[in-house]
């Protein structure tokens, strides 16, 4: 199984993608940002990081990049599609994911370990959890504050679309504590905090991340 | 030579924090007058002559796919003299 982790310029989470793609039992293919080839890939993960400086709104320029209109194209077509934090963001600014990504209500960057509870184990990158499972994987983000109206998050509610929520305080302003948002059909899902960099306990503070690279692998066999 | 003003604010009822850590600043340097403050971003595009209908609609076009992001943002379009 092969699984694309795009560099765009700026990208500090390819890396740690890769890794945990090879974790899990995949094969990770390296995909750059100006390159509009997906390599053959299964599936595809948008790493975070901070693509383009942030400039303009986090994610704005990189979802023009070239790579994106055939990515765009096949998530449409049900490939499994992972944003992860900038990632998110770039899914929010294609609009694959509705809403928006603002600036954390408190102004502050944020670091830290955090506990989230898999809310929907269905999609493509859960399937390998437990339903209402917490788990604790790294956070940080200037703006991971999820916004979206009232129309859309009822929608999102109603259609079990809110795939993870932060437990506790709610770390960054998000509504209704949203940690992960997917699509209707569950292949494209968006994520602030970071799987990838809580594979094993050599480097991370849990190995709970894990599972988001398993499930990619799992739905890909179904 | 003329110069088109692309103004981007969020939504009204997007909460702006940046806006509001500058609201609470300004007393502390006793500036007492403001109720609340949004903060937005403003573009200044430069154009050979003096734009036409067809290049204004252009630029409305950029505005909602590229500077602003429709979902939390708004935005106006002018001229300035």
């Amino acid at each position: 199984m092969k699984i694309g982790v795009v560099t765009f310029p700026g990208t500090l989470d390819d890396r740690d993608a890769a890794r945990a793609v090879r974790f899990a039992g995949g094969e990770a293919i390296a995909l750059w940002h100006d390159d509009a080839d997906l390599k053959g890939v299964d599936a595809v993960i948008l790493p975070g990081g901070f693509s383009y400086g942030d400039y303009l709104r986090c994610g704005a320029i990189s979802r023009f990049s070239p790579v994106m209109e055939p990515l765009i194209a096949a998530a449409k077509g049900g490939m499994p599609l992972l944003g992860i934090c900038n990632g998110f963001q770039v899914l929010a600014e294609a609009h694959l994911i509705p809403g928006a990504l603002t600036r954390n209500q408190h102004l502050h960057f944020l670091c830290t370990d955090q506990k989230i509870r898999i809310e929907n184990n269905t999609t493509a990158w859960t399937n390998s959890f437990t339903a209402g499972q917490e788990i604790v994987i790294p956070l940080k983000n200037g703006e991971g504050s999820y916004q979206c109206d009232d129309e859309t998050l009822k929608m999102l509610e109603g259609e079990g679309r809110i795939i993870a929520r932060y437990v506790g305080e709610n770390p960054n302003g998000s509504r209704n504590l949203i940690a992960g948002v997917s699509n209707e059909r569950g292949n494209i899902v968006g994520l602030m905090p970071h799987p990838e960099h809580a594979i094993d306990l050599l480097t991370g503070p849990t190995a709970d991340g894990l599972g988001f690279f398993t499930s990619v692998l799992k739905a890909m066999v179904k | 030579m003329a110069t088109i003003v692309v103004d981007v604010m969020l939504k009204p009822e997007i909460l702006d924090p940046q806006g509001k850590a500058v609201a609470a600043a300004l007393p502390r340097l006793g500036f007492t007058f403001a109720t609340d403050v949004r903060q937005g971003k403003r573009f200044e595009i430069t154009i050979e002559g003096e734009p036409t209908a067809a290049q204004l609609a252009e630029v409305e076009k950029a505005a909602e796919k590229l500077l602003s992001n429709p979902v939390i943002e708004n935005f106006t379009v002018r001229v300035e003299k």
